[in-house]
């Protein structure tokens, strides 16, 4: 059971009625704290509710064909890879799931999780994405296997520029071989 | 001849004798017979475990059990009313359900209902993955007076946990309350007693949450933490969270955010930890605004010695505090200083870590409160490497009480592998057949005992939900164990 395009929307609009008061989220890049009227404050619609908005409704197959596609290749933890074409304008979680990627992506796009972590393999790629919000940030701080080219792959939305990047998916077990011992059973 | 026959017996069966091949018995030619596990607890852990045993093996069959008619552990009853996008994940924890290969028992309680031993005997995997449903105890003077109590009690009472609805919290008469702890439960817990009650009634609260908030007169809210800013426990988000609640006035000590050498290596090596320490510094110097008549205040270095009575000897009235400072290095220790002061308090909620419970039979370290284990396989003791043979622990049982929901994701995939090479080895089972959901369902029949199906729970979930769109709730939970199990279990007398 998922919930309605309806329902993920009001999902939407009330975190962000809850969750958007503060000028701390939304000041990161200056330097100084500033005054602000909580009131008068209404930062952008959270980026994972338009991307809600988009996949639980229904969009005309025609309109995703007419768009320019780039190339994109995810690499597994064993090294396999799956190269795909993304519509310009879908975020890397959802390509993933349109293409049976193993990307796990909990809650869904809301910036709740960290689950769909991938890291660039070009770093002259990783440059050309927009810096990651604190929201995301906030996320990636808790990612396992972070790296200099983290991102969250429900944030990272299909441009031209991103065309042939390759994006592994981190190994989500530790290295837990001890000497290849394994004890015995009782 | 021992190896001989076994060989046969595993030809008998259409198995392939390990060592004779060298494929991995992933394929149900391969095993030649269902997988059965059962796996206790269906929070994060058990879901992240059920998902993963499903996709690796696919003659594999998973019941999990619940002792509450509802699922889906602290997801429900743990994550706060107010982030409702971290419950999302439900979505992906019922199509797991959903699999024709998992069935889900709600209502069935490891040790009352059902012994580990008699799981063990019909199933070739059992996966432990309950979490940690105690406390920590401070183990001060005062610890049980009136007005104290743990934060996960004060959690599964706003959530509406059928074992916390009766807590005996009053906010009517008190108007400061002191959270020991500054993880991010503690946050929680200061944020909903804080935040307006007309935010909150819009959520999934408890009703007879939201309706003692709304006569609160709790003004004040200290968060108290035997260190510092650096070492602080919680992360950035909640911390963001709180740091902007609406109407709130937010009280540091700029003192408390000198940094010592030894500080900025740790903020050094931690991204988190920097990131935390950063939110604290910008708040500490963000300008006042007027019209916040509650107040949330950051107490660093302080360690709780004693919680003092009231007059009447059985009402906690403040928190006798002795300061604390770091010394030394690699790793540094906590001292008291000798310097004590007090706060004075109504009510006071402990924040210092939950704690899982051992059921009979089962190997326990009492110190940690963990189950003994080896990358996820049980361990017959402490002291020992031998280990159970088909019994697992996953999630809080297994690594203690820390991380988030995704944590377990991880988790999960190390136990699965685990279970995986057990299985390649035919170490679980010893090529025998046992019993699985067949079992354990006359188990609980001779015991008169009925379950909730996943089915059942949707039912549930369909009234909650209907219930919450009167009110402007995205549900009503149903907090009453008999009224959910009269719903939980409605079809089953047909």
């Amino acid at each position: 059971m998922s919930l309605s395009a309806a329902a993920r929307r009001s999902l939407a609009q009330r975190c962000s009625h809850l969750r958007r008061e503060s000028p701390l989220l939304w000041c990161h890049r200056s330097s100084a704290p500033q005054e602000h009227d909580l009131g008068s404050r209404r930062p952008p619609q959270p980026w994972s509710s338009r991307l809600r908005s988009r996949a639980f409704s229904s969009p005309s197959a025609a309109s995703e064909q007419d768009k320019p596609k780039i190339s994109v290749t995810f690499v597994d933890k064993n090294g396999s890879e799956k190269s795909i074409q993304v519509p310009v304008g879908m975020s890397m979680l959802e390509a993933a799931h349109e293409n049976e990627i193993e990307l796990e992506g909990a809650c869904e796009g809301s910036l709740a999780c960290s689950t769909c972590h991938v890291i660039f393999m070009d770093e002259e790629l990783y440059q050309k994405l927009p810096e990651p919000s604190d929201e995301e940030n906030d996320m990636l701080d808790l990612a396992f296997g972070l790296t200099e080219t983290s991102r969250l792959g429900c944030q990272i939305i299909a441009k031209p520029e991103l065309d042939g990047m390759r994006l592994a998916l981190p190994p989500a077990t530790r290295n837990f071989a001890v000497d290849g011992h394994v004890p015995k059973p009782h | 001849m021992k190896v001989l026959a076994m060989a046969r017996r595993a030809s008998r069966l259409g198995l392939r004798f390990p060592g004779r091949s060298r494929d991995l018995c992933t394929g149900s030619d391969d095993f030649g017979m269902p997988l059965h596990v059962c796996v206790v607890g269906s929070g994060p852990a058990g879901f992240y475990v059920a998902k993963k045993l499903l996709k690796r093996f696919d003659f594999a069959r998973v019941d999990i059990l619940e002792r509450l008619p509802a699922p889906f552990g602290l997801v429900r009853s743990g994550v706060a009313p107010d982030h409702p996008e971290t419950k999302v994940v439900i979505n992906q924890f019922s199509r797991t359900a959903e699999d024709e290969r998992c069935r889900f028992f709600g209502n069935v309680c490891l040790g009352t209902d059902v012994s580990l031993e008699e799981l063990r005997k019909n199933y070739h995997v059992v996966v432990l993955a309950y979490g940690a449903e105690s406390d920590h105890r401070l183990g001060i003077p005062g610890e049980d007076l009136e007005g104290v109590f743990s934060a996960r009690q004060f959690v599964w009472w706003y959530n509406g946990h059928p074992d916390g609805k009766d807590l005996p919290i009053n906010l009517n008469d008190v108007e400061t309350a002191v959270v020991l702890g500054q993880g991010n439960v503690a946050l929680d817990v200061a944020r909903i007693l804080l935040r307006s009650p007309s935010e909150l009634s819009s959520t999934d609260i408890a009703e007879h949450a939201v309706k003692a908030l709304r006569t609160s007169r709790i003004r004040k809210v200290y968060v108290v933490g035997r260190r510092g800013p650096v070492q602080a426990a919680c992360t950035a988000k909640e911390l963001r969270e709180i740091l902007g609640l609406k109407g709130v006035e937010i009280v540091i000590n700029e003192a408390d955010l000198q940094t010592t050498d030894c500080d900025l290596e740790e903020l050094q090596s931690s991204r988190i930890h920097k990131r935390v320490f950063d939110l604290f510094c910008k708040s500490a110097t963000f300008t006042k605004c007027a019209g916040r008549d509650k107040q949330l205040q950051f107490v660093f270095f302080r360690a709780p010695v004693s919680l003092l009575a009231a007059e009447d000897g059985i009402h906690v009235r403040g928190v006798h505090l002795q300061k604390t400072r770091l010394e030394g290095s690699h790793p540094r220790k906590l001292v008291g200083t000798g310097e004590f002061e007090e706060l004075d308090c109504g009510l006071v909620l402990k924040s210092i870590g939950y704690k899982s419970l051992p059921v009979p039979d089962l190997p326990f370290d009492h110190k940690k409160g963990v189950v003994p284990n080896y990358f996820g396989r049980v361990r017959s003791s402490d002291a020992t490497n031998e280990t159970e043979r088909g019994l697992y622990v996953a999630g809080w049982l297994k690594r203690g009480p820390t991380g988030i929901i995704g944590t377990n994701e991880v988790c999960a995939q190390e136990v699965v592998t685990s279970i995986e090479e057990d299985v390649n080895r035919a170490v679980v089972s010893n090529l025998k057949e046992v019993p699985g959901s067949v079992g354990l369902e006359s188990i609980l029949s001779e015991k008169n005992k009925r379950y909730i199906t996943f089915e059942g729970w949707e039912r549930l979930n369909e009234t909650e939900m209907e219930k919450g769109a009167v009110k402007g709730k995205p549900r009503e939970k149903i907090v009453g164990i008999d009224e959910a199990l009269a719903i939980g279990l409605a079809k089953e007398k047909e």
